[in-house]
């Protein structure tokens, strides 16, 4: 969007609001189409190829596309095996693998030149249209308590509701009654901290990224030395980014793995 | 920074994220990787086996090229002995018949001898008588002295 009247808080307040419909009474109710649709686009292209290239899998020579996934899929694998203990293939590794490919994709929408897509929405008649949906904290915060309920059902799961709640009372500092609250209140405090400490760290970096990129974007506007500058430093922060975002993905997964082989153990 | 419904629709399409990958995604790939683990695996296990079946037989040869070196040795020391017995033995036997022919020509030579012996003694008798014939031709009558002169051939 090119600056003529805009100032810069109206420019980038325009990148940075959602494509929210109010779908009843209260500030609740409100959907973000946009990051919805974008996720779930990328939901359905990534995994649909992925679905795709193991349908045809062959237990001989894999082909360059099978390899391709099967490289991704046993690093995923690797990174499980070395956290959790049990049997890993029923559920807890491709929960890792969902999560990984899934925010990786959606962390690498980042990459998509924020002026030029919203031109581009522009075009096709949306007016506020983020690209990144892990820059929207609904989504992060939907799979980290998505993982946090995980972790409390497998918590309960594997201990039976009596071991987990005896778990709540007597774990870290000990069974004896005096300690039962500095018990709880630690347990408490971890359960909240965690999804917190989980979402955050994504959206957060996400969000940086692209306001770092909204900065540059705003520089290019001020005249040819910003708009040189402007480019080469968001080619810079774009390379810088490739590293950040393939990092957040793969921290985001691995704290998934921890949280809930941690569950598995009791204590 | 709001959080909305957006939070819930966005946790309905990651549960059936994950339910799609555990049920279509994670488990023909790991199939298809663990099968051909196992192929590879059996595949080096063979080679092994093959290998050692091979030092085995490569062990086998050796030993039976010993033996049967052994074997021939033994049948070459069998056949120099087997020569020299016949050798021996071819020896003995020339000397015996030698010696059997040594005196066969011995007792011929003997033999000989003797003949030659009686003709002599005959004809020195004769050659006496025919001597004293000659001295005598008068007074010994062949016919009368016949008898002394036989007696004096024998004792010649």
């Amino acid at each position: 969007m090119a600056a003529e009247k805009l100032t810069p808080s109206e420019y980038i307040g325009h990148h940075l609001s959602f494509n929210a419909k109010s779908v009843g009474d209260g500030s609740f109710w409100v959907l973000h189409y946009d990051t919805l649709i974008m996720s779930a686009i990328l939901g359905v292209v990534v995994f649909g190829f992925l679905w795709w290239v193991v349908r045809g899998a062959t237990s001989g020579v894999p082909s360059k596309r099978q390899a391709f996934v099967e490289l991704a899929v046993e690093f995923v694998d690797d990174q499980v095996k070395s956290i959790f203990h049990g049997n890993r293939h029923v559920f807890l590794a491709p929960l890792a693998l969902t999560v990984f490919v899934w925010v990786l994709f959606m962390n690498a929408m980042d990459f998509l030149p924020v002026d030029i897509m919203a031109k581009f929405y522009h075009i096709i008649g949306l007016e506020h249209w983020r690209s990144v949906p892990t820059s929207d904290i609904n989504a992060t915060f939907a799979l980290a308590l998505s993982v946090w309920v995980l972790m409390i059902f497998f918590s309960i799961k594997v201990k039976g509701l009596g071991g987990w709640i005896h778990e709540l009372f007597c774990s870290p500092f000990g069974t004896n009654p005096l300690i039962w609250p500095a018990n709880l209140a630690f347990n408490l405090i971890e359960y909240i901290s965690k999804p917190l400490s989980h979402s955050l760290r994504l959206f957060g970096n996400m969000y940086a990224g692209e306001i770092i990129f909204l900065l540059l974007g705003m520089w290019a506007a001020t005249g040819l030395a910003g708009t040189f500058f402007g480019a080469l430093l968001g080619a810079g922060w774009a390379i810088f980014h490739i590293l950040i975002v393939v990092l957040q993905a793969f921290i985001f997964m691995m704290l998934t793995v921890v949280y809930i082989s941690m569950a598995h153990e009791s204590h | 920074m709001n959080i909305n419904l957006t939070l819930f629709a966005q946790a309905v399409s990651f549960a059936i994220l994950i339910w799609f990958t555990v049920k279509f995604v994670w488990p023909p790939l790991l199939k298809a990787i663990e099968t051909r683990q196992k192929t590879i695996a059996d595949g080096l296990a063979a080679g092994e086996r093959g290998k050692q079946e091979l030092e085995a037989a490569t062990q086998r040869s050796t030993a039976a090229v010993e033996e049967a070196k052994l074997k021939a040795s033994s049948i070459i020391a069998q056949a120099e002995k087997r020569a020299t017995d016949i050798i021996e033995e071819a020896k003995n036997n020339a000397k015996a018949e030698g010696d059997r022919i040594l005196a066969g020509a011995k007792a011929e030579i003997d033999q000989e001898v003797n003949r030659a012996k009686e003709g002599l003694r005959a004809q020195v008798s004769a050659l006496a008588v025919a001597g004293a014939e000659k001295i005598l031709r008068k007074e010994i009558d062949a016919k009368v002295h016949a008898d002394m002169l036989n007696t004096i051939a024998n004792e010649l």
